[in-house]
């Protein structure tokens, strides 16, 4: 029997592997211990389980362990590399690269650190969700010290072609530093064949508990450091102060532990799931898929369903649980940035839904999904007016609409 | 967001969906919205030029589900009364009939719009003047 409504909002948050909860459960129970705590077993059982949980991750990245510095999450993460290397290497520059379509807690933080007098150069994107190699190269300078591109966008599932970003940065003296977090888990990431500097992400997009993540901070060629943005006791390297969660370390941990060993079949079963529900769907006419179809993370689609509104189609679909390119918390709707700058219209931007499958996503929840959409956008076309004048071949255009 | 019952029922089971023949004299049609702000609504009204009265109602609406209720149950209203009481009919009726939170009276103003500039079309079309269309 299905159970309503289908989860597909994997990109926001991934449900817990119980065989995670299995190994934090310990450490929400008897192994309470501070980590820090030097003198006494009860803090030596605790930091074993961190050591061991920062094993199972550097293994995943291919880093060593003692390059990850845990933080609350990729936000905390994000803000930890830009603050963290702005305020480092200030001596040598004040110029950061980053583009459009980051996520808020790049874009944010870059923002935040303009207002400190740094200067930043947001790239565009083409049409296909991508940066231009010959845009970063033209924007490199002398005072450029950190260029960071996210490594698998959140919201239509493009890679970037991270190894040409880097090798770019470096020829330039600049640090590569990516937002790894829809990619961590995913797809292979290693951050030395990779070329990355310092890279964010986070625990609960890969099965593991919320409220923990990480950065990856290089310590050999080159030996980067970035000035710790919360002040105290001196944790991680002196660069994230606060006592550690450890249990959620431990699910982190076992959360990569997971990720390498099934990632092959996991990316197997999940692009063909994903192939199927986007075959499907865009047998509906006037459907468009978003981003890159060569360059992308195996568990999403993000597809545009022209002359159907957003919230309504979002209604309609209320068996699943997706994400639309239409933030409507207002009267003044805000189409998705992210797609607005791979060239959208605004009807268009607001009219896409964003699947986003897991590790525990079924053939038969993607059968009842394509259905569902489809039946959706079918009575929803139905109703709309500019559906019967596109048939009737209006060009809508050429119509002077009322603003109001 | 939560919709009301009534928002929802509208949604699911909308009421005079369609498209009535604009060449007729008798129709009047109204054209509202625009769809870069996420609603267009399509009012139109067939009247009984004996009686004045409206005799049959159909909309489309491309929006989100408040959009599409209010214009539903515009046609649900419209459908027997007069052409004074259709014009009679004010946007906050919708809104609390609808229960409509207030990020959505927008729906209901245009909704209301609709009507306004269905009758127009209409008295334009019998050699009427045109109704002074107020811009909420």
């Amino acid at each position: 029997m299905l159970k309503l409504p289908i989860y597909l909002d994997n990109n926001a948050t991934t449900p817990l592997d119980p065989r995670v909860l299995e190994a934090m459960m310990p450490y929400l129970t008897d192994v309470f211990g501070n980590a820090a705590s030097r003198n006494h077993p009860f803090g030596w059982a605790a930091e074993e389980g961190v050591d061991y949980a920062r094993e199972q991750i550097s293994k995943l990245i291919n880093c060593d362990a003692k390059e990850i510095i845990f933080t609350s999450g990729a936000t905390e993460s994000d803000n930890l590399g830009i603050k963290g290397v702005f305020e480092m290497y200030s001596q040598k520059g004040n110029h950061v690269i980053t583009a459009t379509t980051e996520h808020k807690a790049v874009l944010d933080t870059c923002k935040h650190i303009e207002k400190l007098g740094g200067r930043v150069t947001y790239l565009p994107v083409d049409e296909k969700g991508l940066i231009s190699l010959a845009d970063l190269e033209a924007a490199m300078t002398p005072q450029t010290i950190l260029v960071t591109i996210m490594y698998g966008n959140n919201e239509t599932g493009t890679i970037q072609p991270i190894r040409e970003i880097a090798k770019i940065a470096h020829a330039h003296g600049a640090l590569f530093m990516t937002d790894g977090t829809q990619a961590v888990g995913k797809i292979p990431v290693d951050v030395l064949a990779d070329g990355i500097d310092i890279m964010a992400f986070t625990a609960h997009k890969m099965y593991g508990p919320k409220g923990v993540g990480a950065l990856y901070v290089r310590r050999k060629n080159p030996r980067v450091k970035v000035t710790a943005q919360m002040d105290g006791g001196g944790h991680e390297r002196g660069m994230r102060s606060g006592t550690l969660n450890v249990p959620g370390i431990v699910g982190l941990g076992k959360a990569c532990e997971l990720a390498r060993l099934e990632m092959d079949a996991d990316t197997a079963r999940l692009s063909a799931m994903r192939d199927r529900l986007e075959k499907e769907l865009t047998t509906l006419e006037e459907s468009y898929i978003n981003g890159s179809v060569e360059h992308r993370l195996p568990h999403v689609t993000n597809i545009s369903f022209k002359y159907v509104e957003g919230e309504g189609l979002m209604m309609g679909v209320k068996d699943l649980a997706v994400s639309s390119g239409s933030a409507c918390t207002s009267a003044s709707l805000e189409p998705s940035y992210v797609l607005k700058a791979l060239g959208l219209s605004d009807d268009l931007a607001h009219s896409s839904l964003r699947f986003g499958l897991s590790r525990f996503t079924t053939d038969e929840q993607i059968d009842y999904a394509i259905g569902h959409v489809k039946e959706a956008v079918t009575k929803l076309r139905e109703m709309s007016p500019l559906w019967e004048m596109f048939k009737e071949g209006v060009d809508l255009s050429k119509i002077e609409w009322a603003e109001h | 967001m939560a919709y009301s019952d009534k928002v929802i029922d509208h949604y699911s089971n909308p009421r005079n969906v369609g498209t009535l023949d604009k060449s007729k004299k008798n129709v009047g049609t109204g054209l509202v919205g625009a769809p870069e702000c996420g609603d267009v609504m399509r009012l139109q009204i067939e009247v009984d030029e004996a009686t004045n009265t409206i005799t049959d109602a159909k909309f489309k609406t491309f929006g989100c589900g408040s959009a599409i209720a209010s214009s539903s149950l515009a046609t649900e209203w419209l459908k027997g009364k007069s052409i004074d009481e259709a014009l009679a009919i004010d946007n906050m009726e919708i809104v609390e009939e609808l229960a409509l939170p207030p990020v959505k009276i927008h729906c209901s103003v245009l909704a209301e719009d609709a009507i306004k500039s269905a009758i127009s079309d209409y008295r334009v079309k019998n050699g009427l003047p045109a109704l002074e269309l107020s811009h909420h």
